[in-house]
Formats: C-alpha cells, structure tokens, sequence
C-alpha cells in the first residue's frame, strides 16, 4: 500500500487488522491428515495480510525433513509446499530445539531456512499471538 | 467477547465435538456472542444429516442444528476437507453452510478470542 493511501486509511478509521497468527504443528507429515490439512490453512491466511508464523515441535518436526519419499506409502508428498512458504510471504519459520535433539534431527536436514528456539523462548512467541491454532 | 470456535475432530469419535458444543452453550448462556463455528479436518462429519446414533445416545448434528436455529450460530463447514470425506449440499444437516477456509482465518480476525478444540 502506497503511503497516501495509508494515510487515507487512517483518516478514514478503516484500517485494516492485522493479528498475529500462529499455526503449531505438532504432528508427523504422514500418518494422520493433521500437517497437510493445517498447510492448507496456512496458505489461505496468508491472503487475508495478516503477521503469520509457524512453530514446529514435537513430531511436527519431522514435516520439514529433507528427502521425504512418499511413493511406497501411495500418499502425497506436500513437503515441496514448504519450500513455497517464502512466495507467500509467510517467512517466520521457528522450529523447538529440544524437540530436534530428542530426534536427532539437525537444523542442515531440514527443508527450509527456519530459526531454532528453546521451549521457553517458544513460550514467550506463544505469549505474543492473537490467535493459536495447532494441528 | 466475541469467541470463534474450531472443531477438529468427529462426532463420537473424539470428545471433542462433544466439548466444543458444551462450551458454546456455556459462552452463550453467560452471555458472550459466538461470532462462528468452524468445522476442519475429520470435524467436518458433525454436519451430516445422515447420522443415526442409538437412541439412547446424545444426537451430536441435532445438538448444533438446534444451537444455530436458537441462536442464530453460523455453523460453517470447509468446503475442501468436505470434499475428501464426502460431506456435500446433500447430505448437510439444518443450520450448516459450507464455506471456505477464508471463513477460519476471518474468525481469528473478527472474534476476540478463537478456540480450537481438537487433539
């Protein structure tokens, strides 16, 4: 948006909302629907312009594995999507560093730039938000 | 305070479609506004009009139908996670409408709080 219309906005009293969301993934890509389903959602929020994040603990930190092969399994493999996230603007990426190491999962197997924070600092990105939504 | 919910998981299957209704009932009687109910993922079954529990159970799609005809509630159920378990127009309970996922992300936008009820 233009500074002008930024401005018209205001004067107006129409600003647009914007929220903070966050999208928990806390489960394995395979298995059950809950980390394709809940990409889904992330790719629409992103049309609504509104301050979107993703968080990945426990098993959900095998969904940004590298090298996923889905074919003997005969199921999607949505791990690509990923990689899409950054087109959409949706960039803050933070993945829990206990659940990594519980793993033995390394920040240079995973599929995507992502920061890596504690529980606690997680808590405190958590604390941030308007709106939580975990799958 | 304006409370958005999300239902998860289905009917008998998991408490909680069970939970999430008792709470609406709770939020509306203390008076709060319930802005949506969103259904996703296997949630999308609590709007099937061709459920038949026994009769000596709790009737989980005519809880909610009677909630949105009392209340007014937008039910809205996900037009995509729908689809994939054969939840079309024909077989939606009264009270349901089916929308897209645009309709989740606004209830997280419009409603002061949005609660997901789910595992």
């Amino acid at each position: 948006m233009t500074q002008v219309a930024e401005e018209t906005e205001r004067e107006a009293g129409t600003e647009a909302v914007v929220k903070k969301f966050m999208f928990v993934n806390r489960k394995a890509p395979h298995g059950t629907i809950y980390a394709l389903e809940g990409l889904e959602v992330v790719l629409i929020s992103a049309a609504f312009d509104q301050d979107v994040s993703l968080a990945f603990l426990d098993d959900g930190v095998y969904q940004l594995l590298k090298g996923q092969e889905t074919k003997s399994l005969e199921v999607k493999n949505f791990s690509p999507t990923y990689r899409a996230l950054e087109g959409y603007d949706v960039e803050k990426l933070y993945v829990e560093r206990e659940s990594l190491e519980a793993r033995g999962i390394r920040e240079e197997q995973l599929l995507v730039p992502v920061q890596v924070v504690s529980a606690k600092e997680m808590a405190e990105l958590m604390e941030q938000q308007d709106v939580i939504i975990g799958f | 305070m304006k409370i958005g919910l999300l239902i998860n998981e289905g009917p008998y299957n998991h408490q909680a479609a069970d939970t999430a209704w008792h709470f609406a009932r709770a939020a509306l009687a203390k008076g709060h506004q319930i802005q949506r109910v969103f259904f996703y993922n296997d949630g999308v079954n609590n709007a099937t009009k061709l459920t038949e529990p026994p009769q000596d159970d709790r009737h989980i799609v005519n809880r909610w139908s009677k909630l949105a005809q009392e209340h007014g509630t937008d039910l809205v159920v996900c037009v995509a996670a729908g689809l994939r378990r054969g939840l079309v127009e024909d077989n939606l309970a009264p009270g349901f409408r089916i929308s897209g996922l645009g309709q989740l992300v606004e209830a997280g936008i419009e409603s002061d709080r949005l609660v997901v009820f789910g595992d």
